[in-house]
């Protein structure tokens, strides 16, 4: 059978957006070097359910890495130790037997915390309402192959749209910018043809929404390192490059 | 029967169908559109289409999602990608090549008429796309690149890497955030549907709970769009995300509509076996895996000797000897039985015996590292992730999973169910697979249902209803639902068991595996049509969940949707117990032929089994919709 490891676990627990938090030590005994982190904290979560202790609440869904949905703080790390890996995909054979993990939840006044490690990530939500889209109504498309995109284009674009929406980035970032999430789905679009008619006004509309609700970025470059998807640092400077660009080129149009 | 099952297919030529019927249809004008509401229910492809083109018509849309963002909908896991009837490959394909490959991959148990009007609208669905920014994979000119699939001779497959849902969702996603914007669209996340209310007949809106305080709250409207995925997770262990629940289709059903072929799921033949009893999910590695792979178990039950040291002839490569034309590539279905047949016999590899193996070396030896490594790098990597094991030294370990559902909620031609005001699109419907999907379709009809036909549809049912207001929240219609939902959920608190809500889900889901998957039969069915009432009454007594109904509480959440998926995997067996045939993903073990391979039995079962609830104490009345099969002549597949 698989060797099995003895965990203790440290765990934020915050019952509710409004009420105090605190840290809780809890034993995951007998773990499975092959469960997935996720799964340890099920089981941990079952036997709380057995004592009658009510489980402590993590967001996750698909547990294969792609939807977003998972993500906590794993002894200061965003998703853990493993580079480019998301909570979801963590497993336990990366640790050892009688290691502490402490688990937070992601820390930024912008994801206030919902309850212990579940966090309210709709400001991204947001961002992406302000303008990252190509306005084209159902029915309305032309032909797929009307324009050809360089496949060079095509994937950096891809590269850029890789992105999970998971918040790590913010998570980690000292100051709490959400550059790296804002400058993919920027770079996506303004990347491809279909993205340039609005390029402009998506720039500044959906940067001026992002610094509502986010810190400044001081190119610290955390955000890149923690990003299950390893997205590039250069699309940040690329959001810079377009904003400048921006505000010149709306100025014009508006007639300035 | 007492249910009237009219899909309401036009009349004339399969191919002038959606035309003339899209003419026929009549329509609201741009004024008027502001009046109406119309609720969505799940923000996937169907859903998030659907709401977004609604929206930009210029109707009053309410988008409902359990997750945080519209985003997170399961769609965006699907890897492989959609197809579409371009013929930009030139190498013959069309609609109807692609609507005739639908209908026999599907072993002749959809309807026709949808299945062509899938082909017909695909075309459209990637110019959709492509316009709003989706990076599809390129060929060197820039013009967009095709890859083949299963079940097709032509490649008419459009991809974007490794991660196609997930680029259309994100699209349609962004196509919703714009409507949100521009507040046609207002988004509830966080929100889920616990009910459907009906008044006269007719749906009037729905009830749903916010995840976050437990508030319980009704929603009207005057068209309520259902978008809410399958019921795989009825097996507990699927591919399907953990959320995933088929509670929204089974309160639909419980107040009307008819639930059809709910015995037929998709198994996925090239998944990573379960580790061990805490296995949550199960995870799908693309099948384009096999065209390079071989599979294959040892000869002996006893074999303990490493992959590497077993020689040839203490092989047994069963689907190369099996099916010599196909080989490893035959469809899913066929080899996901084949792969039970050898774990059965007891030739299963692995700790738990529970895969079998889909070996790399003769590729690598053939082809090099580095060109297996260019093609299947990603999905290496997942597994070295997944099981710690490296796929270029040691073959693959893999076994069949849930993975898709072709069963779902009746609908008829426009994609209402049997309660008028109520629509189903996309894998919560069941019309377009017949008994088994092809890969690479699942996307193309959510995107179908949702961005070219519901658009349509729904517009033909608002415009008969133009003058009425929608019912009110404050009828008695609304409150009686209102009070039960609230009800309903705080009782599960009150249970006071011993077991957790997983305990029981993970019972139910052995039982429907083991009498209910890849392989049926009727002693079988029905001891698990003892056995799962059982289950639902010790669960319904025992179950523990902790904590308060205030704040949010995923035990709360999850013991509702196992109580309905309790209910639904009976009516499942129910199903493939009265289907006496083997067809697509129903395979029973008293009908197939001297080889052991499916035999359909079109004179007794070519039609859609509709099943119409009749309250909690009795069972559900079996309703027919006969199918023609005017432009595909039923044949029988064979891959030998």
């Amino acid at each position: 059978m698989a060797k099995t490891l003895n965990i203790k676990l440290r765990i934020w627990r915050q019952d509710g957006p409004e009420a105090t938090g605190r840290f809780v030590d809890y034993a995951a005994d007998g773990i499975s070097e092959d469960a997935s982190f996720l799964e340890m904290l099920d089981i941990v979560n079952e036997r709380l359910t057995d004592e009658g202790t009510e489980p402590f609440t993590f967001d996750h869904d698909c547990r294969e890495g792609i939807c977003g949905t998972c993500g906590v703080m794993i002894n200061g790390k965003a998703h853990g130790p493993e580079k480019a890996t998301a909570t979801c995909q963590l497993h336990m054979r990366k640790f050892n037997d009688g290691d502490e993990i402490v688990i937070e939840p992601w820390r930024a006044t912008s994801f206030p915390i919902i309850k212990d490690l579940m966090v309210d990530r709709s400001p991204l939500d947001r961002i992406i309402e302000s303008g990252g889209y190509v306005s084209v109504r159902t029915g309305s498309a032309p032909e797929a192959n009307l324009v050809p995109v360089p496949p060079d284009a095509a994937d950096a674009a891809m590269d850029a749209a890789a992105c999970i929406g998971c918040g790590a980035c913010v998570a980690v970032c000292p100051n709490s910018a959400a550059q790296l999430f804002t400058s993919a789905k920027l770079q996506q679009l303004n990347l491809l043809p279909q993205g340039q008619s609005e390029r402009w006004a998506r720039t500044v509309n959906m940067v001026d929404t992002m610094e509502e609700f986010f810190g400044f970025c001081t190119n610290h470059g955390e955000c890149t390192e923690a990003c299950p998807k390893e997205i590039s640092l250069d699309f940040i400077a690329f959001l810079n490059r377009d904003y400048i660009t921006a505000s010149i080129k709306n100025r014009v149009l508006s007639g300035q | 029967m007492t249910l009237t099952l009219d899909s309401k297919v036009p009349d004339g030529d399969i191919s002038e169908q959606w035309t003339n019927h899209k003419f026929d249809m009549k329509l609201v004008n741009p004024a008027n559109k502001r009046k109406f509401e119309v609720i969505v229910v799940g923000t996937g492809l169907a859903g998030a289409a659907a709401a977004a083109s609604l929206g930009e018509m210029g109707y009053n849309v309410k988008v409902f999602t359990y997750h945080d963002s519209p985003r997170r909908a399961h769609s965006i896991a699907a890897q492989g990608g959609i197809n579409a009837a371009k013929n930009y490959q030139n190498d013959g394909d069309s609609i109807y090549r692609l609507f005739y490959d639908t209908v026999k991959g599907g072993d002749y148990r959809s309807r026709e008429s949808n299945v062509y009007r899938l082909a017909e609208v695909s075309v459209d669905i990637i110019d959709q796309c492509v316009a709003q920014g989706v990076p599809f994979n390129r060929e060197y000119g820039g013009l967009l690149a095709n890859r083949s699939f299963g079940g097709a001779q032509v490649s008419r497959t459009f991809y974007a890497r490794g991660q196609t849902g997930q680029q259309l969702l994100l699209g349609a996603y962004q196509a919703l955030a714009r409507q949100i914007d521009a507040g046609t669209c207002t988004l509830y996340n966080r929100t889920e549907m616990l009910d459907l209310v009906v008044k006269d007949g007719v749906a009037c809106g729905i009830v749903t709970r916010d995840l976050s305080t437990g508030e319980v709250a009704a929603h009207n409207g005057h068209a309520v769009v259902l978008a809410t995925g399958g019921y795989g997770n009825v097996y507990y262990l699927s591919t399907n995300a953990m959320a995933c629940n088929s509670t929204a289709i089974w309160r639909a059903h419980r107040k009307g509509a008819a639930f059809a072929n709910p015995c037929f799921t998709q198994i996925h033949p090239t998944c990573i076996p379960a580790s061990d009893e805490f296995q949550s999910k199960l995870t799908l590695m693309s099948e384009s895996l096999r065209n390079d792979g071989r599979i294959w178990v040892p000869q002996s039950r006893d074999e303990n000797r490493s992959a590497d040291a077993i020689p040839e002839d203490d092989r047994y490569y069963y689907l190369e000897e099996r099916y010599p034309a196909f080989g490893n590539l035959v469809p899913r279905d066929v080899a996901s039985r084949n792969a039970k047949t050898v774990v059965d016999a007891g030739q299963g590899v692995g700790e738990l015996k529970n895969g079998v193996y889909l070996d790399f070396a003769d590729a690598i030896a053939r082809y090099g590292r580095d060109t297996i490594e260019a093609r299947y790098g990603n999905l290496f990597d997942m597994y070295e992730r997944i099981t710690g094991e490296d796929p270029y030294s040691v073959p693959m370990r893999i076994f069949p999973a849930t993975h898709y559902t072709m069963g779902g909620l009746w609908v008829d031609y426009e994609l209402q169910t049997t309660v008028p005001g109520l629509f189903a699109l996309g894998e919560c419907n069941f019309s377009d697979h017949g008994a088994n999907r092809l890969g690479a379709s699942a996307l193309m009809q959510g995107l179908a249902d949702g961005y070219f036909v519901a658009p349509y549809t729904i517009s033909n049912y608002l415009a008969g209803l133009l003058g009425q207001s929608p019912v009110s929240t404050d009828d008695p219609a609304f409150a009686l639902e209102v009070a039960a939902v609230a009800d309903r959920t705080r009782h599960w608190l009150a249970v006071g068991g011993t077991k957790s809500v997983d305990y029981y889900h993970r019972e139910l889901g052995k039982l429907v595996w083991d009498y209910c998957g890849m392989a049926r039969n009727k002693e079988g069915l029905e001891k698990a049509l003892t056995e799962i009432p059982a289950l639902r009454e010790d669960f319904r007594k025992n179950v523990r969940v902790l904590g308060n109904d205030t704040s949010l509480n995923q035990a709360l959440e999850q013991v509702g949707r196992v109580d309905d998926f309790m209910e639904l995997a009976e009516l499942k067996v129910r199903d493939a117990l009265h289907r006496e045939e083997s067809c697509g993903g129903h395979f029973r073990e008293e009908y197939k032929d001297e080889e052991g391979e499916a035999r359909r039995d079109d004179e007794n079962f070519k039609y859609v089994a509709a099943w119409e609830w009749k309250g909690a104490d009795q069972p559900q009345e079996l309703n027919k919709e006969d199918l023609e099969f005017d432009y595909v002549a039923l044949s029988t597949r064979s891959y030998k």
